[in-house]
């Protein structure tokens, strides 16, 4: 399956986002959609989890996001969410936002995009909330906590 | 119901049905595979065992051999996950030395987005024959925050870059190993479902099925044992009926004796003595 190449995205706070995008994975598709959300204090969490939502499954659609908009609820097929997109292989989501979608990140169980839970700059990395390593907590609880 | 010619022990002979005392027949289809008591059914279901069998302890190897890579796997990710939080710490510190010099470009850097230059390939990886999703990334294209920080502290955000690029490609080998764990973990859930099936609930109903031919076939031939004793019995009294009744006639003289071709002293058909 190695075909045409597929993105990293990014939802995090601004100097999250700013770093990445200076690493070069930022990217506007064809509508001018951004494969990235920066998550202020007045975004909503519905529309973090939207954007997740349609980052993590497998129909094509377009994303807008821009963050300080309040937009209606919408239905999975809605065209803002990272998961829905299939050029997206990788979401990278800073814990403290994850903690926050936890339901979602947790309802998520394809393989691809993969869900990476990375560290901001005010909350160091937790290794007890990841909902990867907590699968795992019953066969190497000792080291989770290393 | 297959019943069998002579049943006189009835349904003591019968260990599927002695205990249960559920009307119908569904239950009893499944707790046994419905057979005649022949004897090719009984090699046929040996066979079925014996396939059971060896399918059973291939998934069971299967399910090892994914359990194994499975711990691994685990155990790499835990220390990468430790490795990314300090590069990010880094990363995020060179950030803030960098805002200090150069002032906010954080609005002009998501302004400029265009075209991303890192991208992810997805390659197949094969365990046991599982295949796991592994991600590679590669460069595409040039840099299109060259021009940025050229103002002031271009070499800070120069360092920012190169730590940020670091950070991804640690991240890009992360996301592998946890699609890896993920894949695997449903892939183990499944395989030891299957040696779960197989083993309580597919090989118990063969044995089963085999224990009840053997014996229906233990009972035919106690029947014809039985069966073969009585005719014995009466083949016995028969003949000893029918020589009495000789006897009596031979008493009563009025049975004649063939001629006894042996006895006879001169032979009428020679012409010539």
């Amino acid at each position: 399956m190695a075909g045409r190449g597929k993105l990293i995205a990014v939802i995090g706070d601004e100097d999250t986002v700013t770093g990445f995008l200076l690493g070069g994975i930022g990217e506007l598709n064809k509508n001018r959609h951004p494969n990235f959300l920066v998550v202020e204090k007045d975004t909503t969490i519905n529309e973090i989890e939207d954007t997740f939502r349609s980052l993590g499954s497998l129909l094509g659609s377009v994303v807008e996001a821009k963050p300080n908009e309040h937009d209606p609820p919408l239905d999975e097929t809605d065209s803002r969410q990272f998961l829905h997109r299939d050029d997206i292989g990788i979401i990278l989501i800073n814990q403290y936002i994850a903690e926050m979608v936890r339901h979602a990140l947790d309802a998520h169980q394809h393989s691809i995009p993969a869900v990476l839970e990375i560290p901001s700059k005010e909350h160091p990395y937790d290794a007890a909330k990841d909902s990867i390593l907590r699968r795992a907590r019953g066969m190497f609880t000792a080291e989770d906590l290393r | 119901m297959i019943t069998p010619l002579h049943s006189s022990l009835g349904d003591r002979a019968r260990p599927c049905l002695k205990k249960k005392k559920e009307s119908g027949w569904a239950w009893w289809f499944t707790l046994v595979i419905p057979v005649l008591g022949r004897l090719r059914a009984q090699t046929i279901m040996k066979a079925r065992l014996k396939g059971a069998q060896t399918g059973r302890n291939l998934l069971k190897k299967k399910s090892d051999a994914l359990t194994l890579r499975f711990r691994q796997i685990l155990k790499k990710i835990i220390e990468t996950k430790m490795l990314m939080g300090k590069v990010m710490r880094e990363a995020a510190f060179s950030l803030a030395e960098a805002k200090f010099t150069a002032g906010d470009f954080s609005t002009t850097v998501i302004q400029n987005v265009n075209k991303a230059q890192v991208k992810i390939r997805a390659k197949k990886d094969n365990v046991a024959g599982v295949t796991l999703p592994v991600f590679e990334h590669y460069h595409e294209g040039t840099d299109s925050y060259e021009l940025t920080g050229l103002a002031r502290g271009g070499e800070q955000l120069a360092k920012l870059k190169r730590n940020y690029a670091k950070a991804v490609e640690l991240l890009v080998e992360l996301a592998s190993l946890q699609t890896s764990f993920v894949t695997l973990d449903e892939a183990i859930k499944i395989t030891n479902r299957r040696v779960n099936a197989i083993e309580h609930v597919i090989i118990p109903r063969i044995e089963r099925t085999l224990a009840y031919i053997i014996t229906e076939l233990d009972e035919r031939e106690r029947e014809e044992f039985y069966r073969l004793k009585k005719i014995q019995e009466k083949k016995k009294i028969l003949k000893e009926k029918s020589e009495k009744d000789l006897e009596h006639r031979r008493a009563a003289g009025e049975l004649l004796e063939p001629a006894n071709l042996l006895a006879e002293e001169k032979d009428e058909d020679l012409l010539f003595e």
